[in-house]
C-alpha cells in the first residue's frame, strides 16, 4: 500500500447519555509511503477517533477510507484478517498492546504468524526485530514488565513491524515517556518512516513534539481540521489563533521563569458545539463573521486553514449533514 | 532566617534482591516561604520517593533516615496520630492522576466539606461556604454547582484543580506536587502552571513541584535539583541549573526536549539503572559522553562551585560554557 485517504470522514456515536456526537466531521486527510502525518489537538477533539478510523480498527459513520484507492473494510466480528495486516497502531500505553503473561518471543511470534513467517524462521525473526527496535535480542525470553517503560514501547514497536505494515498511526505513542525516552522512541520511529518507506500518523497533543517527527501536521478542534500545513511553515507561522495558541502554551525550558500562555475556557461539549467556527467562544481574534463557520480553504499551495482572518469561504452544513460551500459576499 | 522546610542527608531504603538498596542515597535541600523547588529526574532517580518520604508515605518495607524539619518538626520517623495531624495541616500532596485523590462516588461538595471538617471544627454550612471558596481559589468556574456534582463529570484539567483545592483545604505551608500537569493537555497543562505560580504569590504557600518535565520548571521552579539514581547530581536556582547546565545528564536532559539544545530531541544513550543495580562511582558515568578515568572508580561529592550552584561531577565539562542551552 502507498497510500491511504479519508475521504469525508465523519464518526458519530449516541453518548451514554443520549446525546449524539459528532466526534470527527467531514474529515479528509491523505498518508504517504515514507511521509509523517503529525495530527494535533486536545482531548476529546477526534484525533484518536480518526487514528482509529485510519488504522481500520472502526468504521467511520460516513465517509470513505481508500487503500490505494480501493475502499478498506473496517475489522469484523471475526478479527483481523490477512489483508489488514499493512495497517498497523502504536498506542500511548505499550502494555494495552502487549500480554503481561507471555514472553516477549512468544508476542512477536504472533505477528509474524499472521504475517505469513514459517513457525521455523520466526526465532531468529523475532531477534532481528528486537535488534531494529534497539533492544538486546536476548531480550526475547523475557516478559514485559521486566521492561522499562521505553523499552516496552520498543517491543510494541517491534510487534508492530512483526506485521511488514505499510502503514503505522502512533497515537501519543511517546506522551507517557520520561523525555530522554521520549527522543529516543521518535527516532525510532521517523527511521522507520526514512528506512523502511512505512507511511505514518503521529497522534500527538504535543507541537513540540511533532515538529521534529512529521512533515506535514494537520491540527483538528472539536472534530474539524482547523489548519494544515508543511511542518516547519506551521512552527514558523501559524495562522489559525488556535494553533497559535497551542504554540504558545509549550513551556520553554530554558531556565527564565516564563509562564506559558494559558488559552481560556474549556474544549466545549461534542454533542454541542458552538455555531459557526467551533473555536469562537475561545479565540482572542473573534469578529462579526465568526458566528457562519469558515470552510478549510488553501491560502498557499500547501497550506489551508479554516478562518475568516485568511479568506472568506464559508463551509456552512446543508439539511442533508452534508457541506455546501460558498465564499462570502464581502461586505 | 532558616527555611521553611530543610532537608538533610535524607535516606529510603527499600528491600531488593534479597538486601536493601537506596531509593533515595542521601539529599539534601530546603524550601523558603512562598519558594517553589523543582526536582527533576527520569523515572526511578528517587523524586518520588522523596515526595513521599515527607508524607510518611513510603511504603511499610521502606526505611527512611536523616532528617527533614519542617519549622520545628522533624518530619523522619514521626507516626500515627502526629502524623495524621500534619498531613493536609502543614504539608499536602497532589498526584499526577487526581483520581488518586477524588472519590469517584461522593460528590464533590462531600469530599471538600469532609476535607475542611478533618481539619477545622466548623459547622457544615461554613464547611460549605469554605469549600465554595476553595474552588473558587483554584478557578473552577460556578463554584457552587460544581460542588453537586462527581468528579466524572469535569475534565482532567478541572479535575486537577479539584484535588488542588481538595489538598488545600487544611492551609498547608508546603504542598508538594507530583507530576501534576503530565497526564494534561499543553493548553491546560498552561492554566494549571500559572494557577500553581498564583498560590505561591498570593498565599505565601511553599512548593516541591517533582517532575521529569524541565519545561514545567522553568516556567515555575525558582531552584531545581537534578536527580539521578536517588542522588542529587545538581542544585541552584532555575537560571543556572536550567539557563546554563553544568552536569552533563542535565544537559542531556534539556538536550532531550523538544526545544532543547543541540536542535532539540537528542536522546541521553542507555537508560537509568534499576534500583540495586546502580553503577559504582558516578552512577552517570555509563551513560556520559564526558566520562574520564576517576568516574568509574569514585563518586564525586555534590559540592559548591564557583557560581554558587552544587554540583557532582568529577569532570565538570561546561564550567567555562556560559551560553544558554536553548541558544545554541
Amino acid at each position: 500500500m502507498n497510500e491511504l485517504r479519508l475521504e469525508e470522514v465523519s464518526v458519530r456515536y449516541s453518548r451514554s447519555d443520549g446525546a449524539h456526537v459528532r466526534a470527527v466531521d467531514a474529515v479528509s486527510l491523505r498518508l504517504s509511503a515514507g511521509r509523517v502525518l503529525g495530527l494535533v489537538g486536545e482531548t476529546g477533539c477526534g484525533k484518536s477517533s480518526i487514528g482509529r478510523v485510519a488504522a481500520g480498527i472502526v468504521a467511520p459513520t460516513s465517509g470513505r477510507v481508500l487503500a490505494d484507492g480501493r475502499p478498506l473494510e473496517a475489522l469484523g466480528r471475526r478479527g483481523r484478517r490477512r489483508e489488514d495486516l499493512p495497517l498497523q497502531m502504536v498506542f500511548q500505553d505499550p502494555f494495552a498492546s502487549l500480554n503481561p503473561r507471555r514472553r516477549v518471543a512468544a508476542q512477536l511470534g504472533d505477528g509474524l504468524a499472521a504475517a505469513g513467517v514459517r513457525a521455523d524462521d520466526r526465532p531468529a525473526r523475532a531477534r532481528a526485530l528486537l535488534a531494529r527496535v534497539g533492544l538486546e535480542p536476548d531480550s526475547a525470553g523475557r516478559y514485559p514488565h521486566e521492561f522499562s517503560g521505553g523499552q516496552r514501547q520498543r517491543i510494541a514497536i517491534a510487534r508492530v513491524l512483526a506485521a511488514r505494515p505499510s502503514i503505522v498511526v502512533a497515537d501519543e505513542p511517546i506522551s507517557a515517556l520520561d523525555a530522554s525516552a521520549q527522543a529516543q522512541i521518535a527516532g525510532l520511529l521517523r527511521g522507520l518512516v526514512a528506512e523502511e518507506g512505512v507511511g505514518m500518523m503521529f497522534i500527538s497533543h504535543d507541537l513540540s513534539v511533532v515538529r521534529h517527527v512529521a512533515d506535514e501536521v494537520a491540527v483538528m478542534y472539536l472534530g474539524r481540521i482547523v489548519e494544515r500545513a508543511p511542518v516547519e511553515e506551521l512552527w514558523a507561522a501559524p495562522r489559525h489563533p488556535y494553533t497559535r495558541a497551542l504554540i504558545g502554551a509549550i513551556p520553554r525550558a530554558d531556565g527564565r521563569g516564563v509562564l506559558p500562555d494559558a488559552l481560556g475556557g474549556e474544549v466545549p461539549d461534542p454533542a454541542a458545539p458552538p455555531a459557526g467556527c467551533h473555536f469562537r467562544p475561545r479565540c482572542p481574534d473573534a469578529f462579526e463573521r465568526c458566528p457562519r463557520r469558515p470552510a478549510l480553504a488553501a491560502v498557499s499551495p500547501a497550506t489551508e486553514v479554516a478562518c475568516f482572518l485568511h479568506h472568506d469561504e464559508v463551509d456552512e452544513p446543508a439539511a442533508d449533514g452534508r457541506s455546501m460551500r460558498a465564499r462570502h459576499a464581502r461586505a | 532566617m532558616s527555611a521553611l522546610l530543610e532537608v538533610r542527608d535524607l535516606r529510603v531504603c527499600l528491600p531488593a534482591g534479597g538486601g536493601q538498596a537506596a531509593a533515595v542515597d542521601g539529599v539534601s535541600f530546603a524550601v523558603d516561604r512562598g519558594g517553589v523547588l523543582g526536582i527533576a529526574g527520569e523515572s526511578g532517580s528517587g523524586k518520588t520517593m522523596t515526595g513521599l518520604a515527607l508524607l510518611g508515605l513510603t511504603p511499610p518495607t521502606a526505611r527512611v533516615t536523616g532528617s527533614a524539619r519542617l519549622g520545628d518538626v522533624e518530619l523522619v520517623g514521626l507516626s500515627g496520630r502526629a502524623l495524621r495531624d500534619l498531613r493536609g495541616a502543614r504539608l499536602a500532596m497532589v498526584f499526577q492522576d487526581p483520581l488518586t485523590s477524588l472519590h469517584p462516588m461522593l460528590t464533590v461538595e462531600r469530599q471538600l466539606t469532609e476535607h475542611v471538617r478533618h481539619h477545622e471544627r466548623v459547622p457544615r454550612r461554613v464547611a460549605r461556604e469554605r469549600a465554595a471558596e476553595l474552588l473558587d481559589a483554584v478557578r473552577i468556574p460556578d463554584p457552587r454547582r460544581a460542588l453537586r456534582a462527581y468528579p466524572h463529570q469535569f475534565s482532567g484539567g478541572m479535575r486537577q484543580r479539584i484535588a488542588i483545592a481538595m489538598a488545600l483545604a487544611g492551609r498547608p505551608e508546603v504542598l508538594i506536587a507530583d507530576e501534576p500537569t503530565t497526564a494534561l493537555d499543553v493548553t491546560v497543562q498552561a492554566g494549571i502552571l500559572r494557577l500553581l505560580d498564583r498560590l505561591r504569590r498570593e498565599h505565601g504557600l511553599a512548593m516541591i513541584v517533582v517532575t521529569h518535565d524541565l519545561g514545567v520548571l522553568s516556567a515555575l521552579a525558582d531552584d531545581v535539583a537534578v536527580f539521578y539514581a536517588g542522588r542529587i547530581v545538581e542544585r541552584g536556582a532555575r537560571e543556572q541549573v536550567l539557563g546554563a547546565p553544568r552536569h552533563p545528564y542535565t544537559r542531556g536532559l534539556l538536550d532531550a526536549l523538544p526545544e532543547g539544545g543541540r536542535g532539540g530531541m537528542q536522546p541521553i544513550g542507555g537508560s537509568a539503572p534499576a534500583l540495586g543495580e546502580v553503577p559504582s562511582g558516578c552512577p552517570f558515568h555509563p551513560r556520559c559522553p564526558y566520562a574520564e578515568e576517576a568516574c568509574p572508580r569514585e563518586h564525586p561529592p555534590l559540592a559548591p562551585v564557583d557560581d554558587g550552584r552544587a554540583l557532582s561531577c568529577h569532570v565538570d565539562p561546561f564550567a567555562d560554557d556560559r551560553v544558554p542551552v536553548a541558544r545554541r
